[in-house]
């Protein structure tokens, strides 16, 4: 078992060495002179510019500048945005909670919602519900999630007036931050309508978020259990006279989940490509937006920093998926 | 009298007996799928809306009527049949920017996939054939690749080249290429080891006659099948990238970019909203069908 972890960590740091590599370079593909892109559309006299570059380590041979830039990351140094001149790690670590926050709740409500629908369509599998259940779930997986959300704020929002249509919060509240988290803040908080406020900002961001998910997880449930449900010991729990539940429930359903587990850890990467049209949509500020807008405005340090951040997060959560797959399903430890 | 009745039924009976042929038995498998079949119909009539757009489109693409702004479809209240969809902000007609963004998403995205899939097969064999140090280095990257979501890789790729519509298809294709060699490699290495392989590599067939013509055409079921579902991501990544402004630019009349300033018309128009992303999801959901009908038709091992 040690051994397993082992060899699968030690997997992780070649493909970690890529991507600070890709991090590291990316800054200097872009075209132009980095300095020039640093300062801006102003200009630079010539003394100013050669002192930056001595500054900034651009005028050392590249490999230097990798060990520089590779021991400063190691540091958790990350850079200053060029807009705010903040450190990126700091901005970071601002708005991750928002973007966490939102991705747990979207998974919540896909697991909530597309495991009992997954289940249902193998149990009755063939009937209308299945087909149905099978169509839901090949619409939702093809959805464009940006039109999605722009179609769930057209409705609840704009036609029904349910929920608000974007922020995390309203601005009626001023919530002091103290967990990042805007629903253990809001509740925190002496606000009374606080929380009520947050949750009804949260629910159409999340919803958004999750339809992919949830699509992928009815379909991998319903597979996984079609599976499970003709083995022989679902057989034998039927013979042996037990409630068809409990035959589901306990000896179907706990057998079909390995699978489903894998797959909704490795749908933290479709969740963050979907956070940020998601985010960029209803304001949400968290990492996506915040990316976007990095982007659009030419910082690229926060661009930069925030890849290597967001790659090592989805690593790190593979990583620990993997992991959690051995310690649930020996027969992969011996590969 | 002499010719016996049973073996002219018999010769006959072997005649029936010849196996139907490959290309039959694939269009039964296929065409019993209903869902892949309606896939296909809406693909043809999708590309025909493309190919024949500058004929039956109703207006041209940006002809700007200034007089109709942001005008209802057909019908509903204050629509007219001049514009079937309405019209959006500067007074463009929605349907004629529809089918000429089928030429547009259409083309593109089946440009992506071809580049994405000729380029991932080269180094997928490579990687097979070859194994040692090169296998070692192309999966590395890939797997590098392959840490990032898929739209970040893109926006990065776009950060540094610049928005513009081959930028973004430049992306797509960098980020559906580790799916393609991964794919080959596992199927290279899997068909290596066959007999028919060895047969030929005994018979004295060079290392590029093995690659290309004894394994690869052995390799092509899922690689087909994987081409169909890059396509739909293809085509749902590019429209994204346009909605972000990463993608094509205004005026290009492509899905993603008409939806890109939608939101500042969501309170009074919900046509600029609904129709143009309603065309991202009929191509994305009709080749997701086909690409499900062709696995289950190609490859009987990956079914469900």
């Amino acid at each position: 078992m040690f051994k397993f972890f082992l060899t699968r960590v030690s997997l992780v740091i070649p493909t970690f060495i890529g991507v600070t590599l890709l991090s590291f370079a990316l800054i200097r593909l872009v075209p132009g002179d980095p300095i020039e892109l640093l300062v801006g559309e102003r200009g630079i006299d010539p003394a100013r510019h050669a002192m930056l570059r001595a500054d900034l380590g651009l005028d050392k041979p590249l490999l230097t500048q990798y060990g520089i830039y590779i021991t400063n990351v190691l540091h958790g140094d990350l850079g200053r945005s060029i807009v705010t001149k903040e450190p990126v790690i700091k901005e970071f670590f601002t708005l991750f909670p928002a973007t966490v926050e939102l991705s747990l709740f979207a998974i919540f409500f896909a697991v909530l919602i597309g495991m009992p629908m997954g289940v249902l369509a193998a149990v009755k599998r063939g009937s209308i519900f299945d087909y149905s259940t099978m169509g839901i779930s090949l619409a939702g997986y093809s959805m464009p999630i940006f039109w999605w959300a722009l179609l769930l704020m057209l409705y609840f929002s704009v036609y029904l007036g349910w929920t608000p249509v974007s922020g995390r919060i309203s601005v009626m509240f001023d919530v002091e931050p103290v967990t990042g988290f805007m629903l253990i803040d809001s509740l925190l908080s002496d606000d009374r309508g606080a929380f009520t406020s947050a949750v009804s900002h949260l629910i159409l961001p999340a919803l958004a978020l999750g339809t992919i998910p949830l699509a992928v997880i009815a379909r991998m449930t319903r597979s996984s259990m079609l599976e499970v449900l003709s083995e022989d010991y679902i057989r034998t729990a039927r013979a042996k006279g037990l409630s068809p539940l409990r035959v589901i429930g306990l000896h179907g359903l706990r057998n079909a989940l390995i699978p489903v587990v894998t797959v909704i850890g490795l749908q933290v990467g479709v969740l963050f490509a979907g956070a940020i049209l998601t985010e960029t949509i209803f304001a949400w500020p968290g990492v996506g937006k915040w990316l976007v807008e990095s982007v659009r405005r030419r910082d690229y340090p926060v661009l930069q920093g925030g890849v290597l951040l967001i790659a090592t997060v989805v690593m790190t959560i593979n990583l620990l998926v993997d992991m959690l797959y051995g310690l649930i399903n020996p027969r992969i430890r011996r590969k | 009298m002499t010719m016996p009745v049973s073996d002219l039924s018999l010769a006959n009976q072997q005649q029936q007996q010849q196996p139907p042929h490959p290309l039959l038995v694939f269009w039964r498998s296929f065409a019993s799928n209903r869902g892949a079949l309606i896939g296909l119909v809406v693909i043809i009539l999708l590309v025909a809306m493309a190919v024949l757009a500058g004929w039956i489109s109703p207006h041209p693409p940006d002809e700007q009527y200034r007089d109709a702004l942001l005008v209802p479809p057909s019908w509903a209240d204050g629509g007219s049949t001049r514009f079937l969809l309405g019209t959006d902000d500067i007074g463009r007609d929605i349907l004629a920017r529809i089918m000429y963004g089928a030429r547009l998403s259409l083309s593109v995205g089946f440009m992506v996939v071809i580049v994405a899939l000729l380029s991932g097969i080269v180094l997928g064999l490579v990687a097979g054939f070859f194994r040692g140090i090169s296998e070692i280095i192309i999966m590395r990257i890939m797997d590098i690749m392959l840490t990032l979501p898929s739209l970040l890789m893109a926006i990065v790729i776009v950060a540094i080249l610049g928005p513009s519509l081959v930028n973004a298809a430049m992306a797509v294709v960098i980020v559906q290429l580790p799916h393609f060699v991964r794919l080959t490699r596992a199927q290279v290495i899997n068909e290596t080891t066959r007999d028919y392989v060895t047969a030929a590599r005994v018979s004295g067939a060079g290392t590029l006659r093995l690659m290309f013509v004894t394994v690869l055409p052995n390799c092509m079921a899922p690689l087909i099948v994987q081409g169909t579902l890059g396509f739909s991501n293809a085509v749902l990544d590019l429209a994204a990238l346009g909605f972000l402004g990463m993608g094509a630019q205004p005026p290009t009349p492509e899905w993603g970019t008409m939806l890109s300033n939608a939101l500042q018309f969501i309170q009074r128009a919900w046509w600029v909203v609904t129709f143009p992303g309603l065309a991202i999801l009929l191509v994305v959901l009709a080749f997701n069908l086909m690409g499900d009908g062709l696995r289950d038709a190609l490859d009987p091992k990956l079914k469900l």
